[in-house]
C-alpha cells in the first residue's frame, strides 16, 4: 500500500515500545459487537494505474465544456483559468498547508487572504471583506441572519430576481421561519420590493444581474431600504460584472455577498466554489467567518494573523456569530492570482469581452424565428422565450453537442409561466462560431 | 522600517530567515498592491467595443483601483510567498483533531480532468452521468464504511454537515409531532462548533461533563435526558484522542428517551474499515473528506462534509441527491415528500468526491483499515515514547489517533504550553493542536496520522524529549523567545483585534505626493 510507510517489522517494533499485545489490544475501548464483526465488501487496493483508468472512464461519460458550443449560466459560469493559476495552487505549500493557526509560519497564506479581501472590498466598494466563506447561497444565508443580528429586526424579504437555489437555502437556513417573504419571480425584470419595506424590516435583498439577467437599480432600493432602517443586501453571481457596472457599496449596499468562482475556479459540477462576502466597517464584528488582519511581529516586521476571533464558535461556542469554522482558503488564492493576473486593465476589458459576446448573443437570437430576448438590459446572461418547452429543447440541443443554457423549469418546476424560457450566458470563451452553431441548430429545432 | 512604499522592486530584500519548508533565504516580500499597478495585466486580452444601450445606467463610474501584474511578476509573488509558508509536504504537521495527513497527487490529476472540473451543476443530466456514477459510488463507500442507510453529499464542510444532520433530526421530529424537544446535550469536550451549530437552530445547549479518565459520563447523559431533549452531539472517538467505551449504551438510552444520536464524524479516521458507528447505534455522522479521504486543506480550504443518516432519517436528506432511475442516473433537485429543502447551490463539492474517491480506490477496503490502525498505532507509539517526559492526563485506555498531554509536566519552568509550540517551530515541526480540547489545563493534542515513518516520529519524540528536558532545566529564554527562526517572530494579536487593519489602504504620503 503505497501510501502507508510502515513494514510489518516496523509494526511489530512499534507495538514492543507501546507494551501491547497486537494492533487489536489498542482498540481495546471498541464494544467487542462492533470490532470488525463485519466483512466490509469492498474492493481491495488498487495500482495506480487502474485507479485511474477507473477515474477516467467516469469522467468520459461526461460532456465537458470544452466539447462544444456552451451557454450554460445561471449562477456559475465557464470562463478561461490562466494557466499560472493552477499551477500556482498546485504548489504543495499552498495545496497541503492548513488553517493558518500559528502565523509564523503560515504568512505565505495570511498574506494572501489580507490582499484577497483587499481586492474584494476594492470590487465590491466595500469597506471590509472576509476571507471568504463557502459559496454565493450559503454566504448569501450567512447575510440573512447578520442583518438580523445587526438590526434586531425579523423580517426578511427576498427579490424574485434572486437565484432560486439561494432563495431555497435561505428557506433551509430560516426553516419555518414567517418573518420571510419571498417575492415571485418576473422574467421581465419588474421589481416590487420597495412596496414590501417597512418598520419591521431587517433587510432586503436583490441580486444583480438577477437571475433572469436583468441589471437592478440599487440605488433606489438602498434608499427605500434606509428610509425605514432597514439594510440592502445585494448578491451577485456573475462577479466578472463588476468589472463594468457600478460597485454596491457605491450605491448604497450594506453587506455585499457574491459567487467568485468565475475568477480563477473551474466549474467543478458546483463545487467547491468560494463565497465572497463584504460589509461597512461598523459592522465587522457580526460579519461571519475569518478574517485576516495585519500587525506587527516582536521584531517590528509586518506580519499578518487570524484575527477578531472572538465572534467565532471556537471562542463563544453556542453564542457565536456562525457555526462555519472554515473558509474556501485554496479556491481565495485562485482568485486572487487570477485578479492579480487581471489587474484593472485585465479585469475591465474581461467584463467588457463578456458583455459584447452577450450583445452579439442577443442580437443573433433576436433573428431567430420564434425565438423572443425578455432582457432589456443584461451583462452577459438574459432570458430567451421559445415556442417549445425549454427542457425539451435544450435536450435536443445537447444530442447536436450544444449546450444551449438552462431551462428556467429546471428551477421553478411548479410555475407554468416559465416553461418556455432558457436562461443563457455568454463568456470570453464564447465565439463567434459557437453563437452560430446555436442559432442554426434553434432554427432547425423550431422550424 | 517603512512598509507601504516598496514600489515594484525587480527583486526583494531578503532577511536571511531560515525556512521550515526549506530554504535558508526568504523574502520579505511585498504586498501585491505594492509591486503591481492599474497599468500592468498579466492576462492578454482583445480590445472590444460595445455597442447599443444594454447596460442602461448602471456603468461603473467609481474607479476599481485593483494592482495588476505580468505573469513573471505574479509567479514570482506567489511563489515567494508559498514558501514562507509550513505544508504537509514540507514536513511533519502533528495537529491534533485537524488530521493532517498525505495529499496524493493522483488526487489532484484526477480531480482536472475535464469530464470532472470542466461540466456544469446544470447542464443537461444526461450529459453528466459520469458524474453520477461517481457520486453514487462514493455515496455507497461512504455508507458501506458507517453501515447506514442514506447519505447527503452536500455538505461543504464539517460545521456544514453538522448543521444539516442536526436540520434533518429537527425536520424528523417536527414531522413525528415532537418539536416540543429543545434540548441538545452536548460534552463539555466537543468541538465549539457542536454548540454553535445546536444555537444556531434554536436549541438551548445542556453540557455534559467529562469523567475523570477524559470519557462521556453515562450517568451523566441519562441523568440530562427528558422528553425535550432533542438530540445527543458526540464526538467519536472523542477530543481527548478516546473511543467512548460505552457510546453503545449512551446511544440506547438516548433512543429510548425518543432522541437522536449525533456523532460528530470529525474523527473518522482512527476507525474507518475497522468500527462501523452504525453498528454503535448513531443517526446522523459527518464525515470531513478532508481528514479522512486525503482532500487537500488548501491553507484553509475548501473541505466537505458529506453527512451519513440512518433509516429513520434518510427521508429528510436534502436536494440534490442522486437516484437510479427509468434512463440512468437522474438528479433530484426539488423536494419530495420530507425532505428538508436545499443547504447549498448546486451538488456540492464535487471537486472533493473525485479525490475522495480516488483515495478509497487506491486504498481499497483493506488499504483504509490498515491506514486507521496505523493512525492508531502512531499515536499510541507517540504516548507510549513520550509518557515519561510530558504529563499524561488520561491513561484508562490506549488512545485512538492522538495522544493528548497536560501543561504539569511544565509546572515552575515559567514556559507555558504556548511557548512550547512555538520553540517546536524552531526544530522544524508545525506545534501541536494546544488548550484543545478545553477539558485539561494547557492541552497539548498531537495527531502524527498514518502517513508519518517510524523514522520521522522518532526524530519527532527526540526533539520533544529535548525540548521537554530543557524547560525542566530552567533555559525558559529558549521557549519564551521563541521562535527565533521562521519567517515572523511571535505576531501581536491584540494588536490586531484592537485596531483591526482588514485591508491594505495607500499610504498617505503617496495620497498626499499625488494631490
Amino acid at each position: 500500500m503505497r501510501y502507508l510507510p510502515h513494514s510489518d517489522h516496523e509494526r511489530a517494533e512499534m507495538l514492543g515500545v507501546i507494551g501491547a499485545a497486537d494492533i487489536d489490544a489498542l482498540f481495546s475501548a471498541v464494544p467487542k459487537k462492533a470490532l470488525k464483526s463485519f466483512d466490509l465488501g469492498l474492493p481491495a487496493h488498487s495500482p495506480e494505474f487502474l485507479v485511474e483508468a477507473h477515474m477516467r472512464a467516469l469522467a468520459a461519460k461526461n460532456h465537458a465544456g470544452a466539447d462544444g458550443p456552451f451557454f450554460v449560466g445561471a449562477g456559475a459560469y465557464r470562463h478561461h483559468v490562466p494557466a499560472t493559476v493552477d499551477h500556482l495552487i498546485q504548489r504543495s505549500e499552498w495545496l497541503t498547508a492548513y488553517t493558518p493557526y500559528q502565523p509564523e509560519i503560515s504568512q505565505g497564506t495570511l498574506q494572501m487572504l489580507f490582499e484577497f479581501q483587499t481586492q474584494v472590498a476594492k470590487l465590491t466598494g466595500m469597506d471590509v471583506a472576509n476571507a471568504s466563506l463557502y459559496d454565493g447561497s450559503t454566504g448569501t444565508a450567512e447575510a440573512v441572519l447578520m442583518a438580523r443580528r445587526l438590526t434586531k429586526r425579523s423580517k426578511i424579504v427576498l427579490s424574485g430576481g434572486l437565484h432560486p437555489h439561494y432563495r431555497d437555502v435561505v428557506r433551509a437556513y430560516l426553516k419555518d421561519d414567517a418573518d420571510l417573504e419571498i417575492l415571485s419571480a418576473s422574467p421581465e425584470g419588474q421589481g416590487d420590493i420597495l412596496d414590501h419595506i417597512d418598520e419591521t424590516t431587517a433587510a432586503i435583498v436583490i441580486q444583480t444581474p438577477d437571475f433572469y439577467g436583468h441589471l437592478r437599480n440599487l440605488k433606489t432600493a438602498a434608499d427605500a431600504a434606509h428610509a425605514k432602517g432597514a439594510l440592502l443586501i445585494v448578491v451577485i453571481t456573475e462577479v466578472v460584472s463588476l468589472g463594468l457596472l457600478e460597485a454596491p457599496g457605491a450605491l448604497g449596499a450594506d453587506i455585499v455577498v457574491a459567487e467568485g468562482q468565475s475568477i480563477g475556479n473551474a466549474l467543478n459540477f458546483g463545487g467547491p466554489y468560494l463565497g465572497l462576502m463584504a460589509t461597512r466597517k461598523e459592522f465587522i464584528r457580526q460579519m461571519p467567518g475569518r478574517l485576516c488582519g495585519e500587525t506587527v511581529d516582536a521584531d517590528g516586521q509586518r506580519g499578518f494573523v487570524l484575527t477578531l476571533s472572538t465572534r467565532e464558535q471556537h471562542i463563544r461556542r453556542e453564542k457565536a456569530t456562525s457555526n462555519i469554522c472554515t473558509n474556501s482558503g485554496l479556491c481565495a488564492l485562485a482568485f486572487s492570482i487570477h485578479m492579480g493576473l487581471l489587474g484593472e486593465a485585465g479585469f475591465t476589458r474581461l467584463a467588457r469581452l463578456n458583455h459584447a459576446n452577450a450583445c452579439t448573443l442577443a442580437d443573433a437570437l433576436e433573428g431567430v424565428p420564434g425565438v423572443r430576448v425578455l432582457n432589456k438590459t443584461f451583462f452577459n446572461e438574459m432570458t430567451i422565450s421559445t415556442p417549445l418547452p425549454g427542457a425539451a429543447l435544450i435536450e435536443r440541443l445537447a444530442a447536436r453537442g450544444i449546450l444551449g443554457g438552462v431551462p428556467v423549469s429546471r428551477l421553478i418546476p411548479d410555475d407554468p409561466a416559465v416553461g418556455n424560457l432558457i436562461i443563457l450566458a455568454a463568456t470570453e470563451l464564447t465565439s463567434a462560431a459557437d453563437i452560430a452553431a446555436l442559432c442554426t441548430a434553434l432554427s432547425e429545432e423550431l422550424q | 522600517m517603512s512598509m507601504n512604499n516598496q514600489g515594484r522592486p525587480t527583486g526583494t530584500g531578503t532577511s536571511g530567515f531560515a525556512s521550515t519548508s526549506g530554504s535558508a533565504m526568504l523574502p520579505n516580500e511585498p504586498l501585491l498592491f505594492e509591486i503591481g499597478d492599474n497599468e500592468h495585466s498579466g492576462v492578454d486580452l482583445p480590445e472590444v467595443k460595445i455597442s447599443g444601450d444594454r447596460l442602461s445606467g448602471f456603468e461603473r463610474k467609481s474607479p476599481l483601483d485593483l494592482a495588476g501584474l505580468t505573469e513573471p511578476e505574479a509567479m514570482r509573488h506567489y511563489v515567494r510567498l508559498s514558501r514562507l509558508n509550513h505544508s504537509i509536504d514540507s514536513g511533519m504537521y502533528p495537529l491534533g483533531s485537524c488530521t493532517m495527513k498525505h495529499n496524493p497527487r493522483l488526487n489532484e490529476k484526477m480531480a482536472r480532468l475535464p469530464g470532472f472540473a470542466d461540466i456544469h451543476p446544470l447542464q443537461p443530466v444526461s450529459t453528466v452521468q459520469g458524474a453520477l456514477e461517481l457520486m453514487n459510488q462514493l455515496s455507497h463507500w461512504l455508507m458501506t464504511l458507517t453501515n447506514t442507510a442514506a447519505v447527503a453529499l452536500t455538505p461543504k464542510a464539517g460545521a456544514h454537515g453538522e448543521l444539516l444532520g442536526m436540520m434533518a433530526i429537527k425536520a424528523a421530529q417536527d414531522a413525528a409531532g415532537q418539536s416540543h424537544r429543545t434540548i441538545v446535550l452536548v460534552p463539555e469536550s466537543a468541538h465549539g462548533t457542536n454548540p454553535a451549530t445546536a444555537a444556531f437552530l434554536g436549541y438551548s445547549v445542556k453540557p455534559i461533563p467529562a469523567r475523570a479518565d477524559g470519557t462521556v459520563d453515562v450517568q451523566a447523559v441519562k441523568d440530562a435526558l427528558s422528553p425535550d431533549v432533542a438530540a445527543i452531539m458526540l464526538t467519536n472517538p472523542n477530543t481527548c484522542g478516546l473511543f467512548e467505551p460505552q457510546v453503545i449504551e449512551i446511544a440506547e438510552a438516548v433512543h429510548a428517551a425518543g432522541a437522536f444520536f449525533y456523532c460528530d464524524g470529525a474523527n473518522f479516521n482512527a476507525i474507518m474499515g475497522v468500527v462501523r458507528p452504525g453498528d454503535l447505534g448513531i443517526d446522523a455522522m459527518h464525515i470531513n473528506l478532508h481528514k479522512t479521504f486525503s482532500t487537500p486543506h488548501g491553507g484553509g480550504g475548501p473541505g466537505a462534509g458529506p453527512v451519513v443518516l440512518s433509516a429513520a432519517l434518510a427521508p429528510f436528506a436534502p436536494v440534490p441527491f442522486v437516484r437510479r432511475g427509468e434512463h440512468g442516473l437522474e438528479l433530484v433537485e426539488h423536494e419530495e415528500g420530507q425532505a428538508l429543502g436545499r443547504i447549498t447551490a448546486f451538488q456540492g463539492q464535487m471537486g472533493m468526491y473525485v479525490r475522495a474517491l480516488t483515495y478509497m480506490l487506491s486504498h481499497g477496503g483493506d488499504g483504509l483499515a490498515q491506514a486507521a490502525q496505523d493512525a492508531v498505532l502512531n499515536a499510541n507509539y507517540i504516548k507510549a515514547r513520550l509518557a515519561h517526559a510530558f504529563s499524561v492526563p488520561f491513561d484508562d485506555y490506549p488512545t485512538m489517533h492522538e495522544a493528548l498531554f497536560d501543561d504539569s509536566f511544565l509546572a515552575g519552568t515559567g514556559v507555558t504550553t504556548l511557548d512550547f509550540a512555538k520553540a517546536l517551530i524552531d526544530e522544524g515541526f508545525h506545534p501541536m493542536t494546544m488548550y484543545f480540547p478545553l477539558v485539561v489545563h494547557g492541552a497539548m493534542l498531537i495527531e502524527p496520522t498514518e502517513s508519518e515513518s517510524k523514522q520521522t516520529l522518532d526524530r519527532f519524540c527526540a526533539v520533544m524529549e529535548e525540548l521537554a528536558a530543557d524547560a525542566k532545566a530552567g533555559n525558559a529564554e529558549r521557549f519564551t523567545s521563541a521562535p527565533m527562526k521562521a519567517p515572523r517572530r511571535r505576531l501581536d494579536e491584540t494588536r490586531a483585534a484592537r485596531s483591526p487593519i482588514l485591508k491594505w489602504e495607500k499610504p498617505e504620503v503617496e495620497l498626499k505626493a499625488a494631490e
